[in-house]
């Protein structure tokens, strides 16, 4: 590293320029205007325009008057990472370890979906578990869901299509990090007296914890914003934070209420990374 | 390594008993009956094998690659399951047991050790496994046997490969297991660091008194290390023995082959007396003693180690009464310092390696030279005509 910092001219320089120009133009730009945005005075309009005003109470409103679904998305988006973390580990660990010459062909199957169109497939979820459908139907033939009980509307249908939705974005980093462990590790731990259980615990789990954390981040941050499956399986009670932007940027025409929710969307999702990732010991893993 | 001398199962009362009465050891022992190994493909990498390693012994399975030795390791391991026969350890069947079941440790190749815990949790792992007390005391004692006290808090990708090869050795050896297994342990390192190695394991398994059995395809190894050498090919055990006998005695071509260098010379039986037997070899008498002969037929392959056969000019009595050979031409010499190593051809065309050792008593000869060879008939092997004389030939070396 030092020898690196050393030989550093100008070249170096020269050949973070594509970079830069690439984080300035799609990064600080629209940052600095979000930013701005949120800082305008809320009696302006797209028409009229805004005044750079300095409102910073428009931080202090929007979360006197949001912070339901602020607590609704990460609620939802948390619950979706479990299930994507479950689903996609086994999922992961069985391509990894057991698919032979399958694990191309089943990684392929994986990325599937992303074939159709995020929307369309939200909305053909709304059809799957819709009153008459026979997700709903058959759970009430089984009598787990009431004669007046419905799926459609509810926080588990939310949660289970984020989970759908965003299960391969959990599933692909993971399976690179199980992928690369040593199957002879796990050997070793069996013939140093650890059962097939403990052998899990104390070497492939913590061996896959990089897949892991890279994993949760990748499904949490972009459930979090989401508002497609709140807006397509989900009713008016269950607005996440994403529909107010949404209702604020386009219905509303607010803007400075629309941005500031935006960056403190983002602040609280860089502060939990930040605490998850260091509370996971995984800094040097990232 | 005074603490594994005090805890080492091989102290245990009942191992008097077991030494004295002979049979005793085989039930003390790892036995295999009749151990095969086939693979779903068709593949028979283990076929039929017997072995019974006393306990305490060190036995080395050699072979060349696909022999079925590291095969056989795995069985014994109970990584791999087998497809007939029984493994018996201490008395116990342990054929069907699970590897975390049994008490055998494997050194593996290229080690293995767990990336993400220090030396310290590495050798500790098996202790913790089994919920033993005092581990901290016992992995100090351990590294420090393995010399390795003070890289305790280090990553095994931060020690060189001798030291990760150590801390292999460690983490299996703290366990006392009844056999130790070691898997090409010494296949990644260099060839001085393998020379220290091998007799720094050596003096290891000498100082904990355990079983080790020990998979290499490198003979010099084997044989260096072990007190017990069995050499594998195409799924069993060719010969086993100790490292000299099988060297100055070899029952096969195979053997004779990978395990050193031969001559092996076409020849016809001519007499089978009690304790000699006479072959006629292009025309010249030789004879072996009975206990080499190893072939009933008509024919056979005479065999003499390149170091035994003696060099001498046209009519020059050499201290080789019995087995003469004359009419040889030296075809090729190369001077190796302790000793010079020639290629004679002989009257019937084939080309016999002559190691002569430099004592300065005997002169050195020239390419074209005319010669005569003989050896002592007590050095001489005799083997089955049906088996290759190139069988083991270049395998030998390393991969």
């Amino acid at each position: 590293m030092a020898a690196g910092v050393r030989r550093r001219g100008k070249v170096g320089y020269l050949l973070m320029v594509p970079a830069t120009l690439w984080l300035l133009v799609f990064f600080v730009v629209p940052f600095y205007s979000l930013v701005a945005t949120s800082l305008f005075d809320p009696s302006g309009s797209d028409f009229r325009g805004y005044d750079m005003t300095y409102h910073w109470q428009n931080y202090a409103d929007v979360l006197q008057a949001y912070w339901r679904p602020f607590l609704r998305s990460i609620w939802y988006a948390a619950l979706a990472t479990l299930i994507c973390l479950v689903l996609g580990y086994v999922l992961a660990y069985a391509i990894a370890f057991k698919a032979g010459r399958w694990k191309n062909l089943l990684l392929v199957l994986v990325i599937a979906p992303f074939f159709t169109s995020f929307l369309v497939r939200t909305l053909s979820w709304q059809l799957i578990l819709s009153d008459h459908g026979w997700v709903v139907r058959s759970l009430q033939f089984v009598h787990l869901l009431g004669p007046e009980d419905r799926l459609l509307a509810t926080p588990a249908a939310i949660v289970a299509g984020l989970a759908y939705n965003f299960l391969p974005f959990m599933v692909l980093p993971l399976f690179a990090s199980i992928d690369k462990i040593d199957p002879r590790l796990v050997e070793a731990s069996s013939d140093l007296y650890a059962n097939p259980f403990v052998g899990f615990f104390k070497v492939t789990w913590p061996l896959s914890l990089p897949g892991v954390v890279s994993g949760t981040l990748l499904t949490f941050i972009p459930a979090a914003g989401d508002y497609i499956n709140a807006e397509f399986l989900g009713s008016t009670n269950q607005r996440v934070i994403g529909n107010v932007i949404q209702g604020q940027f386009v219905d509303a025409n607010n803007a400075p209420v629309a941005a500031s929710l935006s960056v403190l969307l983002m602040l609280i999702i860089v502060a939990m990374v930040l605490v998850y990732v260091r509370r996971a010991g995984t800094e040097e893993l990232l | 390594m005074s603490l594994l001398a005090e805890n080492g199962p091989q102290n245990g009362p009942d191992n008097a008993a077991g030494t004295d009465a002979g049979g005793a050891a085989s039930a003390d022992g790892l036995r295999l009956a009749g151990l095969t190994k086939r693979y779903p493909n068709g593949f028979t990498a283990v076929q039929g094998l017997d072995l019974e390693v006393p306990r305490g012994s060190f036995i080395a399975l050699l072979g060349p690659s696909g022999c079925g030795k590291t095969t056989t390791l795995r069985m014994v391991a109970g990584l791999e399951r087998p497809t007939a026969g029984t493994i018996t350890l201490a008395g116990s069947d342990i054929t069907h047991a699970k590897p975390h079941q049994r008490p055998v440790n494997t050194v593996f190749q290229n080690y293995a050790l767990f990336p993400h815990l220090d030396i310290f949790e590495n050798v500790a792992f098996g202790l913790r496994r089994r919920k033993v007390k005092d581990v901290e005391a016992q992995v100090r004692d351990m590294l420090d046997l393995v010399e390795l006290d003070t890289q305790a808090r280090k990553r095994p990708a931060q020690l060189s490969g001798g030291q990760q090869q150590r801390v292999a050795l460690a983490r299996a050896l703290i366990n006392q297991p009844e056999v130790l297994l070691l898997d090409e342990p010494l296949g990644a390192l260099d060839l001085k660091l393998r020379r220290s190695m091998q007799l720094e394991i050596k003096r290891i398994q000498m100082e904990v008194g355990l079983t080790f059995m020990h998979v290499t395809h490198d003979q010099e190894e084997a044989m260096t290390m072990a007190d017990t050498v069995a050499v594998m090919n195409a799924g069993v055990i060719e010969q086993m023995g100790a490292p000299s006998e099988l060297y100055e005695n070899p029952r096969s071509t195979f053997v004779a082959n990978f395990l050193g260098q031969s001559n092996l010379i076409e020849g016809t039986v001519l007499s089978r007396a009690a304790d000699v037997v006479t072959v006629d070899m292009h025309g010249v008498q030789v004879s072996v003693p009975t206990a080499r002969v190893h072939t009933d037929g008509d024919r056979g392959w005479v065999g003499i180690r390149p170091e035994k056969v003696l060099i001498g000019g046209e009519g020059e009595a050499l201290d080789a009464p019995g087995n003469t050979i004359p009419g040889g031409v030296v075809t090729d010499v190369s001077f190796v310092g302790v000793s010079t190593l020639y290629q004679v051809r002989m009257p019937w065309g084939q080309e016999l390696a002559v190691f002569s050792q430099n004592t300065g008593r005997t002169r050195m000869f020239r390419t074209g030279e005319r010669v005569e060879l003989s050896w002592r008939p007590e050095y001489a092997f005799l083997l089955d005509i049906h088996q290759s004389a190139a069988a083991g030939v270049e395998q030998g070396d390393d991969d």
